[in-house]
């Protein structure tokens, strides 16, 4: 691809607040034309990014290029970009004329050309009878679209949008979504667009980047991170889907719920642990001749477009299943997943990998707690990792019983246990598989047997 | 390493603070010497401050007694305030329409007026009544001014407040009043503190609608002392140490204040 | 829920007793004379009498300049106090409110002593410095609450739009703020207006104003004329309330979001 398609790039980009690291080694390049989306939940960094592309924030490290320039150093007035506003920002002291004509009247021009530009605009978003109209007396949609007109007439390069349908209701959004599309296909502008909404991201996009946690996750077409997800992140975020444990057999053969499936992915190894995602609409019922495996209907809901049940495999494993048919809970039924339906992702961690530090020979320290361990093999001082699987990490309720303690930031339900990620006060990680059920955000103790935790000396540049 | 702009800046806030507190200053450097007349130095000497509490110069019994007199009347008034507008609040936050534009309209005229109408007018209202003034005219007076600043604070607190806490109440056995004083008083007392806390300060700080009513008994507050004190020309030189130490309690408790809040807001981080 | 509404009756009693009926005396006794009968004579007396007329036209003189001049010290004051990048200290803001708790006429006794020590004589000049030094931070803090609370992102939308520093203050920072001057235009030009204590000691008896006029003819007994001054300064806030209420309703639709 040339060069000179590439509106916008991102090279290195970091920022931290207050010490804590917002956006770590961003890299990507935005096409001329096409309307990207950056997707994420909340505090993934997607919003500091876009303000740093607007020029409201500067980056600690990295540059921005915009067609081959770095944007470093050019305050936002003098960019090239406009940005509509989450909360639309339309300016309560001027009509809808005055605020649409506000960054042309600054640029000195010409009156008729002004005239000429806003009314074109307002045209574009339907709104030419409010010309004179109080921006406070318009509707959260209204005001939705001269916040865009407001941006668009001033033709910039690129546009930014910061969740800008967040505040509207859920029908309202929708109409708004569709005339979005339409306007980037008209504009023929650069769109970058900001949502934590993924269905609204796969409505919209011609590329979404996944965030999360300051980094980015995936970039690619919606068809692809909806059926080719490449981590349980990403899987778990967009759209409805069962994570499961799994096992690479070989090439196009991989285990998961106690059975073996054939499927079309390769490169992972042989015997090697893998997440297998399978999304609820691709597991079908079949005859009893046709079938992998067999499993009981626990319960059967209405969702208006399909049927949602949840099933328990003749293996103890749960799944989530969408079908236009009901199947009343009780029900024996015969289930099939074809070869393409399967996704194979690589899993980020096997078990849990902590920098730790022998204090004596039955002690060591990590996670910013100590814990009782064979440590004879070391001596005091020694750095060591320390590694620890993730069903041996016990979780209390009670924050001062354990050697550690944390909160929970993340649940991913694996079809028979919760894979939970737990974050201490200072940051660190760690994941644990448990059948309990915790809410997110909770408190808890982290607690770890001697004989579950396994020492081995650290390498130079581990 | 700083702007010119921010050098600028700050230079134009000291500025204005330096002029801000040069009169607070002098008074409370003048309260250090036994001079009488503010602005001669006479040497350092404590002497004022011990006069203040033990009464030793000729007016600093009028003095304390003045003292005495502005508290007393400012808790007085701000009680009696605080009560008066939270149930007034209470009925207007219910009361719709007309009847409700008339009463908001009314409880802000003693807000819009200055204090010399409001004293004015109580002053004439007082001698129509054939009531001789005194302690309880100069009261009040200052309950009519105080009351709308409560209404004004409590007003608020009823709107934020869930309006089915008080049926709830009544749907699970209390009865009217129980129902008021253990649901509906916790959710409005911010609202009836920083109303109390307004009206005792605007009590404190009074003057003229004071000196209207007061009637000819000889009764002061601190204003009205100072008011006629200066007129005689020569201030009583207790009040320079007197002023000294408001002055110091109002700064800590200003401080403590920010430095609480300021903790509360760092720790919710 | 409506029988609540009775509670509001006590106070409205009250209001009655303690703020209409008061109001009513100053306007019937504006128009009696000592012997209780109706007459305008007070009225003409003010609008014939050189000295009240001048004293009027002094104060209200005195409380624009006053006004303008809180205005113009006090606004770039509010907004340095308000821009966090120039100020992020929560105490400077306190500073500058904590001298409305020190008595007011203690405050302007000092500054009068100042003046003496400093050898500037007492007149005009050190009027409007006194009456300024008194009402700044009534004019200072609500500008500053008002651009304190201000959405963020007018500012950065202007910018976004490609106003440049100044022009964002003078296009969008600055007409947002205006709800904030006219409250301390309220709280300042009217209490000007009536002051009396302060003018006396600031210019040793040498100025009067209108509220000294006032305080003098109802400690002489004078309380018919003294009412019907008092009226005079009602209609003057009437006035003023009027046009601050079309003010405030645009200023209120400009800025209140």
């Amino acid at each position: 691809m040339n060069e000179t398609d590439k509106i916008i790039e991102v090279r290195h980009l970091s920022k931290s607040f207050s010490g804590k690291k917002v956006l770590e080694d961003i890299n990507l390049y935005i096409r001329r034309g096409e309307f990207l989306t950056l997707l994420g939940p909340s505090g993934c960094g997607k919003t500091t990014m876009l303000r740093m592309i607007a020029g409201f924030l500067q980056p600690d490290e990295g540059s921005i290029l915009l067609e081959g320039k770095e944007l470093a150093g050019t305050p936002p007035h003098l960019r090239p970009l406009n940005t509509v506003f989450q909360r639309y920002a339309l300016f309560p002291h001027l009509d809808v004329y005055d605020n649409i004509a506000f960054g042309l009247k600054l640029k000195k021009t010409p009156q008729e050309e002004i005239d000429k530009r806003v009314r074109r605009v307002l045209k574009l978003v339907s709104m030419s009878d409010y010309e004179d109209r109080d921006v406070e007396t318009l509707s959260g949609g209204q005001q939705q679209r001269i916040a865009i007109a407001r941006a668009i007439v001033n033709q910039p390069k690129v546009l930014l949008l910061d969740e800008p349908l967040a505040a509207l209701d859920l029908k309202m959004r929708k109409d708004m979504q569709i005339e979005l599309k339409e306007m980037h296909k008209k504009l023929g502008i650069t769109f970058i667009y900001v949502t934590h909404d993924q269905e609204e991201a796969l409505t919209l996009s011609d590329t979404i980047v996944v965030m999360n946690e300051g980094r980015i996750q995936q970039i690619g077409t919606p068809t692809d991170i909806y059926n080719e997800p490449v981590n349980s992140f990403v899987a778990d975020f967009i759209g409805e889907s069962n994570i499961l444990n799994g096992t690479m057999i070989r090439d196009r053969k991989v285990s998961f719920i106690g059975h073996d499936f054939d499927c079309v992915d390769e490169g992972f190894g042989e015997d090697n642990p893998v997440d297998v995602v399978v999304r609820p609409e691709d597991i079908y019922f079949v005859d009893k001749e046709k079938a992998q495996f067999s499993a009981k209907v626990k319960s059967c809901v209405f969702k208006g477009v399909h049927y949602e049940m949840f099933v328990d495999t003749d293996t103890g494993n749960e799944l989530m299943i969408q079908d236009y048919d009901a199947f009343q809970p009780g029900t024996e039924v015969w289930l099939r997943i074809e070869p393409d339906d399967i996704q194979v992702m690589r899993k980020e961690r096997t078990q849990n990998t902590f920098d730790g530090e022998v204090i004596d020979n039955e002690t060591v320290r990590f996670l910013g707690g100590d814990f009782k361990c064979d440590a004879s093999a070391y001596s005091s001082g020694d750095k060591v990792k320390v590694e620890v699987p993730f069903d041996k990490v016990d979780l209390l309720d009670n924050e001062e019983e354990g050697e550690s303690y944390g909160n929970v930031i993340f649940i991913l339900y694996k079809g028979d246990h919760y894979h939970l990620t737990i974050a201490t006060p200072e940051g660190e990680k760690v994941w644990v598989d448990t059948n309990d059920i915790w809410d997110k955000n909770d408190q808890v103790g982290i607690h770890i047997l001697p004989e579950d935790i396994h020492l081995r000396k650290a390498e130079g540049n581990e | 390493m700083m702007s010119a702009k921010k050098i600028f800046a700050k230079a134009y806030i000291w500025l204005l603070l330096i002029v801000l507190y040069s009169p607070i200053v002098f008074i409370a450097v003048c309260s250090f010497t036994e001079a009488k007349s503010l602005g001669n130095w006479t040497g350092f000497s404590l002497n004022l401050y011990k006069s203040l509490f033990t009464g030793g110069m000729q007016n600093s019994n009028a003095l304390l007694s003045a003292v005495y007199n502005t508290l007393l009347i400012a808790l007085i008034a701000s009680i009696v305030a605080t009560i008066l507008g939270t149930i007034a609040a209470i009925g207007i936050f219910n009361l719709k329409g007309r009847k409700k534009q008339a009463i908001q309209f009314l409880n802000n005229i003693p807000m819009i007026n200055p204090d010399i109408i409001t004293g004015v007018s109580l002053f004439l209202l007082f001698v129509f009544l054939h009531i001789s003034q005194g302690y309880l005219t100069v009261i009040l007076a200052h309950i009519t001014f105080c009351t709308p600043y409560v209404v004004l604070n409590v007003l608020p607190k009823l709107s934020q407040m869930n309006p089915n806490v008080y049926e709830a109440a009544l749907d699970l056995g209390a009865t009217p009043f129980q129902a008021l004083r253990k649901v509906m008083i916790p959710a409005l007392r911010p609202g009836m503190i920083s109303g109390f806390i307004l009206s005792f300060t605007m009590s404190l700080d009074d003057f003229a609608v004071t000196f209207f009513t007061r009637g000819t008994i000889g009764l002061d507050t601190l204003s009205t002392f100072i008011y006629t004190d200066a007129r005689k020309g020569g201030l009583t030189p207790e009040l320079r140490p007197l002023m000294t130490i408001i002055f110091l309690i109002i700064l800590a408790v200003l401080l403590f204040i920010n430095i609480r809040s300021s903790k509360n807001t760092q720790e919710s981080k | 829920m409506s029988k609540r509404s009775s509670w509001a009756l006590p106070y409205f009693i009250f209001l009655v007793l303690f703020v209409v009926m008061p109001l009513v005396l100053i306007v019937v006794y504006s128009f009696q004379d000592a012997s209780g009968h109706f007459t305008f004579s007070n009225i003409t007396k003010f609008f014939t009498d050189k000295d009240s007329l001048s004293t009027f036209a002094l104060s209200i003189e005195v409380a624009i300049e006053n006004t303008a001049l809180c205005i113009l010290i006090g606004y770039p004051a509010a907004y340095i106090l308000a821009d966090k990048s120039l100020n992020r200290s929560a105490v400077t803001v306190v500073l500058f409110i904590m001298p409305m708790w020190v008595n007011a006429l203690m405050r302007t006794l000092a500054t009068a002593e100042l003046f003496n020590m400093a050898g500037i004589t007492l007149g005009k000049g050190t009027l409007l410095f006194g009456m300024c030094y008194d009402y700044l931070p009534f004019m200072i803090y609500p500008i500053y609450n008002v651009l304190n609370k201000m959405d963020k992102s007018y500012a950065e939308a202007a910018e976004d739009l490609g106003a440049k520093p100044f022009e964002v203050f003078t296009k969008v920072t600055f007409p947002l703020s205006m709800p904030g001057v006219a409250s301390g235009i309220l709280m300042v030009f009217m209490p000007t207006v009536s002051t009396f204590a302060i003018s006396e000691f600031l210019t040793n008896n040498k100025i009067k104003l209108f509220g000294t006029i006032i305080q003098e003819n109802i400690n002489n007994s004078m309380w018919n004329y003294g009412a019907a001054l008092s009226l005079i300064m009602l209609i003057i806030i009437a006035i003023t309330t009027v046009l601050q209420g079309k003010d405030n309703s645009e200023a209120a639709a400009g800025g209140a979001i």
